[in-house]
């Protein structure tokens, strides 16, 4: 099985460890993962704010990038759930829906297709909150939603159980959304930073010390939430944590 | 009726800074969220409801003019006067000319969304009609000249200290006492003479019965049953996506309703209209006002299924962190932004936008309307008639380019300092400077994953191969 690595724009220029720790991890579980270096993103800030044939070049892009790998993985919710979705404005043609129906979320991949339980590599030894983004949770739905009454699952907690240390936090409002939102948190950026301000607030009144998420994007607003009002909270990407950071 | 596009964004910034009645606000909503999971929970068929629900509400829809027609002819059996609205003005105008022929002046009235929408407070007042509001939260708007906040709650972005200023300037209370019960009493006072002298009585409906030609009314505060009951004429004015087709289906609704919208098992009152009382007439005005044009609307039909019971407004974290003025219109929340472009688009552009696409909306909706796949479609349908702002469209073509052309994308992202320095000038002036208002920028980065994986995956296997070949 041959994967093609996406790392979406903001984890490529903000949170290379991310980026690094996801390739490491896939390595480590003998995964042969390749980075194809002419990607770029996937098209969702245009197709959310509207533009769909505005997307349309950069998702032809992404197609050619990625057609050729047996599987996509990203580790990103919200990304993956555009190309699954939302990859409308384009012609489906074969490699269209290819790519559609092999793109993977890291933990979904973790966890639905190689089927791995065990890091022995990986030592957390902190108290965090998870942090499930929309896409994960209502799209992807790597983990039971509380407006369905559904059993318990959560794929994200599931893997990380097996971490050696860590432990959980549980906030009141486990399923809000954290208001980023894309070009939301741009467009009503004052909605969506009193948003981001209750979530990590949230947390760290569980007495989170990180919010660990599947979602880069989520946390680099949360992130940028907190740092503004003072909550001490720290973030990580569940990559790393997978992959035996330490902290 | 202004076109300008509702400013929803400033709004709600306005009103998250006023902290009491925001954090009052969001979590008086959210228990209310919170109640409906535990009544959800209390029954296991609650998914099977939900899916009964929108199956006899889609059957319904696709089959409007027959049971529109049972309806007509059921209930004027039953003697109820059935009149037609194409639209809220020729529906306001069927009041008024009840009213001249019954030589009526006063009318106590229900809550209703629908009078709302037609705007008919606006319309008799001016030709010296006298319309009371009944319901307490229906009231207090009335007296602030505002529209309802919500679809269950319509005056919940007030606290009852705003209550007591304003009842004090028309009810000789004092403006210092915000006691809930003494204001409370304060309305009874003094809306029991209105309900004693008023001569018409105006309800809206929950739903309309095919079968049996009757309408049933759900309210907790009795007022629908007062005004329906007190005067001799009662005019009720019901949207024709009130239909369902037998009494049998009804239970499923009534199930549905108030756990849906409070959390409380049933409302307190469940009122069937059948016919006039002895001596009196009743009148049903059946409206359309757009509906026969958005049931042939293919990604937006659905939203007719609505039965107003306001969880995706509860559930919804933009709701309840901008309150329901922020809206300007008379459906706010995820329904109002899926419901309000079908009756304007450029002045309600804005509402699509005012979600971050959570999808929370579309899970607790009794009757599965996909609210959040919805709003991202009116964005696709708003952006392509060119209703969305000029700076906006510009900086998506530009950034569609650019992320189309890998060389250029990363020129204009790559360089020693990457990140934050050298992000490209349209990202950094259009989208930071917004960020940057209430949130801290990502911290600048040595180098991309980019240039990391070029240096530590793809030159070591070029050097690893370089020193096979020269071994």
């Amino acid at each position: 099985m041959k994967i093609g690595l996406f790392i979406p724009c903001y984890i490529d220029a903000f949170y290379p460890k991310t980026g690094i720790a996801t390739l490491e991890l896939l390595e480590k579980l003998g995964q042969n993962a390749e980075y194809p270096m002419d990607q770029t993103c996937c098209g969702q800030p245009m197709a959310n704010s509207g533009c769909s044939p505005d997307a349309k070049m950069t998702e032809e892009l992404f197609v050619r990038n990625f057609a050729k790998y047996d599987v996509i993985v990203a580790p990103s919710g919200s990304c993956v759930h555009h190309v699954r979705d939302h990859f409308d404005a384009m012609e489906q043609t074969a490699d269209v829906r290819h790519v559609r129906q092999n793109t993977y979320e890291l933990v979904e991949f973790l966890h639905d297709v190689l089927k791995v339980r065990d890091f022995p590599w990986a030592e957390f030894p902190h108290r965090v909150g998870l942090h499930n983004s929309c896409a994960t949770l209502r799209s992807l739905r790597t983990a039971s939603m509380s407006e369905l009454g559904e059993p318990f699952f959560s794929k994200p907690k599931t893997l990380l159980s097996a971490v050696k240390g860590i432990s959980f936090a549980t906030p009141k409002r486990p399923d809000e959304c954290c208001g980023f939102g894309g070009t939301y948190s741009v467009t009503e950026e004052a909605v969506s930073a009193k948003m981001g301000l209750d979530k990590v607030t949230d947390h760290h009144e569980a007495g989170a010390e990180y919010i660990v998420s599947a979602d880069t994007s989520c946390m680099m607003h949360q992130q940028g939430c907190a740092e503004r009002n003072g909550v001490p909270i720290r973030f990580i990407h569940i990559a790393e944590i997978l992959n035996g950071a330490k902290a | 009726m202004s076109n300008k596009p509702i400013p929803h964004a400033k709004s709600a910034a306005e009103w998250i800074e006023k902290e009491d009645h925001y954090t009052f606000h969001d979590e008086r909503l959210w228990d209310m969220r919170q109640k409906r999971d535990e009544q959800m929970h209390l029954l296991p068929e609650w998914q099977d409801l939900r899916e009964q629900a929108s199956r006899l509400k889609e059957h319904t829809l696709a089959h409007l003019p027959h049971y529109l027609e049972q309806f007509e002819e059921n209930a004027r059996r039953n003697g109820i006067h059935v009149h037609w609205a194409r639209d809220g003005a020729e529906h306001n105008r069927i009041v008024e000319s009840l009213l001249k022929k019954h030589n009526k002046t006063s009318i106590i009235k229900s809550k209703s969304m629908i009078t709302d929408e037609c705007e008919m407070r606006e319309y008799l007042e001016p030709r010296g009609y006298s319309v009371t509001e009944t319901d307490l939260g229906e009231r207090i708007q009335q007296l602030d000249g505002q529209m309802p906040s919500h679809v269950v709650v319509p005056a919940v972005q007030k606290l009852t200290g705003d209550v007591a200023q304003l009842f004090a300037k028309y009810y000789d209370t004092d403006p210092a006492s915000d006691d809930p019960h003494e204001l409370a009493e304060a309305q009874r006072i003094a809306a029991r003479p209105a309900l004693l002298t008023g001569d018409t009585g105006m309800t809206g409906g929950n739903f309309l019965v095919a079968e049996t030609g009757t309408f049933v009314v759900c309210t907790n505060e009795g007022n629908a049953d007062l005004s329906a009951n007190l005067p001799d004429l009662h005019i009720a004015t019901l949207g024709i996506e009130r239909l369902i087709p037998r009494m049998a289906d009804l239970g499923v609704f009534i199930r549905l309703l108030s756990r849906s919208a409070l959390g409380s098992p049933i409302t307190q009152y469940t009122t069937h209209f059948r016919k006039p009382k002895k001596g009196g007439e009743m009148h049903v005005i059946l409206v359309d006002n757009g509906r026969s044009d958005r049931l042939a609307m293919d990604d937006f039909w659905s939203s007719l299924k609505c039965i107003r019971c306001g969880a995706c407004m509860n559930t919804c974290p933009v709701y309840r962190r901008s309150g329901g003025q922020s809206y300007g219109a008379v459906y706010s929340g995820p329904i109002g932004a899926i419901i309000d472009p079908t009756f304007n688009a450029k002045k309600f552009s804005t509402l699509p936008f005012a979600s971050t696409m959570n999808g929370s909306c579309t899970n607790v909706c009794p009757v599965k309307i996909n609210i959040h796949d919805q709003l991202y479609k009116w964005r696709q349908v708003l952006a392509e008639r060119h209703e969305i702002p000029f700076v906006k469209r510009a900086l998506m073509k530009m950034a569609g380019r650019l992320l189309a052309q890998p060389a250029l994308y990363r020129l204009s992202i790559s360089g020693a300092e990457v990140a934050l320095k050298t992000v490209p000038r349209f990202a950094l002036y259009n989208y930071f400077n917004q960020w940057g208002k209430h949130r801290e920028l990502p911290h600048p980065v040595k180098e991309t994953f980019h240039s990391w994986y070029k240096k530590n995956r793809l030159n070591k296997e070029k050097g690893a191969e370089k020193e096979e070949t020269e071994a």
